[in-house]
């Protein structure tokens, strides 16, 4: 990836959610990459449920949030490596990309969210 | 020969840095499921860690654990030279002294010199932990180089995983059969002789937290995503749970009338497999017979589990192609467990799962036992004196270790002979496995000289012993992996060392200078690969050396072997049992001394079989919740992991929470006849109503070392409250997962 695109696009995260563990190995990875303190993330998984939504079905999920201290792991994509997230993450639910391609991705899978993060600003 | 691809050599200078590929293990602790790394080394400093995308298994994820390694290389409170302790002074963390290995080796030379000469060299133990590397270890220290046969693993019933490898042994005459998660394959699941799984039936376990023995926990999401169902069989909703077609919640301790149910509905619908059945298994008219005994509409009154969700879930799973039974601990710690193993493998077997693309493969080597030490004992009868087979002669005689509550026995009656000597390796005893933990280490400092091998001093080791050897991490020492420790043998890894801290070596280095000075013929290895190559590698004609320079070897795999005649010795079609075929009337467990098929018993205590101790203990309690951050009784001490999981949880359902005026985050007491603990409460809406889940292993590395504080281990540690030798007829499964108690505030 060249300094042009860089400077041309936006990226983000998108995060397919519906298989998110809550493993905790992005918010590690980023936690070790950036020698980040107790209670600071660059990325930080939250949790829903579990709730009953029907005599049958249960709802559990995690998802991960970006906070303003990601920077989407610019010095690592930068040596062609993905964010570290993504690049650990267990579950493999995280796809790094233009926002455009991801939009595009979105359309495609349920249960997914677009991140955009204040870096791109 | 499959052999790993990959782009690099095992070392290479990468900016500044000098990269090494490895694949972990232990220490710090894990299952052998060896998770692909790629350590980063600045002037001989682990700086970082990164996954490695070319591992066939893990393609660069990496768990909690394996991320942190920097932080437990080089924490401040490990422990990287010899020290010993006046035995006077057990219990005073503050009167140990440094001393070099050679005074280490000299006191260990000495001593297990005199007490073979005045005793017998049986009056040495070995004392073996759970999952880590060192436990591979254990026969070999003690029957090769002490010439003991008395190998101690610490918990009531042997309570992990040897239940389950003792069934199989006597119904499938083979290791544990592993759910097919393409392990075996180098281009994973793309293989063309691979298929995904129609449906996972998952019996007791939590494997995205616990990554098991020899399976990779998150390749069940791999499996979620390309269409495989799940039936979860659960007290817990677990994310697992969550995303089940069926999730099965029964009573804690109850899962075998709930697996006879399974049987009843499969049998009496006769949705199983005619074909299988009629060639490959024994017995099934009895078994037939037995499994009328449990119709779902009595299971469903035991276990507290809908008749109609039984009777779906054992439908959904008969008609799924191909099936697979993931299979856990709570299989082990209940005294009923051996006939919930017996039918966990008849659901397989009769279901056509057995050594299929997708189903429940059997490992196609087996290096689990090779070198293990047992045939060096001088004379080799010895093997007839591990403490406990007069009372549990299966167990001992299967598992080939002491029955451990027959250990803490003679070590408090010292009859029929007094114990002199024990040796720890990664064993943190009273933190973690013990059942009477308490008990336990009184008994252990009857013992004139113990010795421990580990990363830090533990609340045992504090507790308890004199010598204190430290061990190295696995980023510090060659070795390999192997999943199921080689019994299931898939997927072996090479493990490249790093670094050198401090003055730490191998488990096999301390067990190789101590063989040499004791019994010099059997040691003439003068390195840890040398020695792994000539015991356990060359019968696959592989060697460390191309582990390293190729990442990992895949196990050729061929399906289906017992058709094809390769599982047997003489070469016959057939399973490597007494009738040739899978037992589902088990002649070799009635040779033993039970029921040759499954039946139900409740728990020792519970609201039904002892309705007065209820009415005081009114809770059934499991233990062992498994976190993301620990491996048992390890990782307290790293700060990262300890963000993650900072206190010692219980579960409780919200109405329970409430009827006992507790909420969320409250400290509580649990507690039974046998003692308490102290946890932090976690009120879940997925937790069962009526129980309780609480984690294990716990101890405070921030709290005082020195006795009688422990490191607080005795108020958090919840095997207060487990019995002693209260297990099934042949000895397995004490009931760490369906005991009783109360709770309130603390």
């Amino acid at each position: 990836m060249s300094a042009n695109a860089l400077a041309n696009q936006k990226y983000g995260l998108l995060i397919h959610y519906d298989f998110c563990t809550g493993c905790h190995s992005c918010e590690m990875a980023c936690k070790k990459e950036y020698g980040l303190e107790q209670d600071q993330f660059g990325i930080k998984v939250a949790q829903y449920g579990p709730v009953q939504n029907s005599e049958k079905k249960w709802e559990f999920f995690y998802m991960p949030m970006l906070t303003d201290l990601c920077t989407l792991c610019a010095p690592r994509v930068a040596e062609g490596k993905l964010p570290t997230c993504v690049h650990h993450c267990q579950a493999k639910v995280m796809q790094y990309g233009t926002i455009d391609e991801l939009a595009e991705q979105l359309k495609l899978t349920p249960k997914s969210a677009l991140f955009a993060p204040k870096c791109n600003a | 020969m499959p052999f790993g691809k990959v782009s690099t050599p095992v070392q290479w200078e990468e900016d500044g840095y000098t990269v090494t590929r490895t694949n972990s293990w232990s220490a710090p602790g894990d299952h052998p499921t060896g998770a692909g790394m790629k350590l980063y080394v600045k002037d001989g400093i682990l700086e970082k860690v990164e996954g490695d995308p070319e591992h066939s298994i893990l393609k660069g994820a990496l768990p909690i654990r394996m991320l942190s390694l920097p932080e437990y290389v080089y924490n401040p409170d490990r422990v990287i030279y010899p020290m010993k302790r006046d035995p006077k002074k057990r219990g005073d963390n503050t009167a140990w002294e440094r001393i070099s290995w050679d005074e280490a080796y000299d006191m260990i030379v000495g001593k297990v010199k005199e007490y073979t000469e005045k005793f017998n060299s049986n009056s040495i133990i070995t004392f073996v932990g759970t999952g880590r590397e060192a436990g591979n270890w254990g026969p070999t220290i003690s029957c090769r180089v002490f010439n003991s046969p008395n190998i101690c693993y610490m918990q009531s019933g042997w309570s992990c995983y040897g239940p389950r490898m003792a069934v199989t042994s006597y119904v499938l005459g083979a290791p544990y059969p592993e759910v097919d998660y393409a392990a075996q394959f180098p281009d994973s699941y793309d293989d063309p002789r691979y298929t995904y799984p129609g449906c996972i039936l998952l019996w007791g376990k939590e494997p995205l937290k616990s990554n098991p023995d020899g399976f990779w926990g998150h390749s069940l999401v791999d499996m979620m995503k390309k269409g495989t169902k799940f039936i979860t069989v659960d007290p817990r909703l677990t994310f697992e749970a969550a995303n089940s077609e069926f999730w099965l919640q029964p009573r804690p301790g109850t899962d075998t009338a709930l697996a006879m149910a399974f049987l009843n509905v499969i049998i009496n619908e006769e949705l199983y497999d005619y074909d299988f059945v009629e060639n490959w298994t024994f017995g099934f008219e009895e078994f037939t017979k037995r499994i009328q005994d449990m119709p779902p509409a009595k299971a469903a009154e035991i276990c507290g589990v809908p008749e109609e969700k039984i009777i779906g879930a054992a439908r959904f799973f008969a008609k799924s192609k191909p099936g697979a039974v993931q299979w856990g601990l709570a299989i082990d710690q209940n005294p009923n467990g051996v006939q919930l193993g017996e039918c966990l493998i008849a659901i397989m077997a009769i279901c056509g799962c057995i050594d299929v693309p997708g189903g429940n493969v059997m490992g196609a080597i087996d290096i689990g036992g090779l070198g293990s030490g047992y045939s060096d004992l001088d004379p080799q009868d010895k093997i007839n004196e591990q403490i406990g087979v007069d009372e549990f002669p299966a167990l001992v005689r299967t598992l080939q270790f002491t029955d451990p509550d027959s250990v803490l026995d003679q070590l408090e009656s010292g009859a029929p002979f007094k114990l002199k000597m024990g040796f720890f390796t990664s064993a943190n005893a009273i933190a973690n496995p013990c059942n009477v933990p308490k008990r336990w280490e009184n008994a252990l400092n009857t013992l004139e000289f113990n010795v421990a091998t580990d990363i830090f001093i533990n609340p045992t080791i504090s507790a308890t012993c004199d010598l204190f050897l430290p061990v190295n991490t696995y980023a510090e020492r060659d070795m390999y992996v192997a999943t199921h420790y080689g019994a299931v043998g898939l997927w072996i890894g090479g493990i490249k060392k790093a670094i050198t801290v401090g003055e730490a070596k191998s488990d096999v280095e301390i067990l190789r200078t101590l063989g040499k000075k004791l019994r010099p013929e059997l040691w003439q290895y003068d390195t840890d690969v040398e020695y792994i190559n000539d015991q356990k590698l060359k019968t696959l004609g592989i060697t460390m050396e191309e582990l390293w320079e190729h990442g990992w070897w895949h196990v050729d795999y061929e399906y289906q072997k017992y058709a094809k005649g390769k599982l047997r010795a003489d070469g016959l079609p057939g399973f490597m049992t007494p009738t040739g075929k899978i037992e589902l009337y088990s002649t070799m467990i009635e040779a033993w001394g039970d029921d040759p098929m499954p039946y139900y018993k409740e728990p020792p205590t519970s609201p039904v079989s002892t309705p007065e101790y209820a009415a005081e203990y009114p809770l059934v309690l499991s233990t062992g919740a498994r976190t993301w951050s620990y491996f048992h009784s390890e990782g307290r001490m790293v700060p990262k992991l300890r963000e993650v999981e900072p206190n010692p949880l219980v579960d409780i359902n919200p109405k329970d929470a409430k009827k006992y005026g507790i909420i969320d985050g409250d400290w509580v007491w649990l507690e039974n006849s046998y003692g308490k603990c102290k946890m932090k409460a976690s009120v879940q809406p997925g937790q069962k109503e009526g129980a309780l889940a609480a984690q294990h292993g716990w101890w405070y590395p921030e709290r005082d070392a020195s006795a009688p504080e422990l490191f607080g281990v005795y108020e958090v540690n919840v095997n207060n409250l487990t019995p002693y030798k209260t297990v099934g007829v042949l000895g397995f499964g004490a009931p760490y997962k369906c005991l009783m108690c109360k709770i309130y505030k603390a």
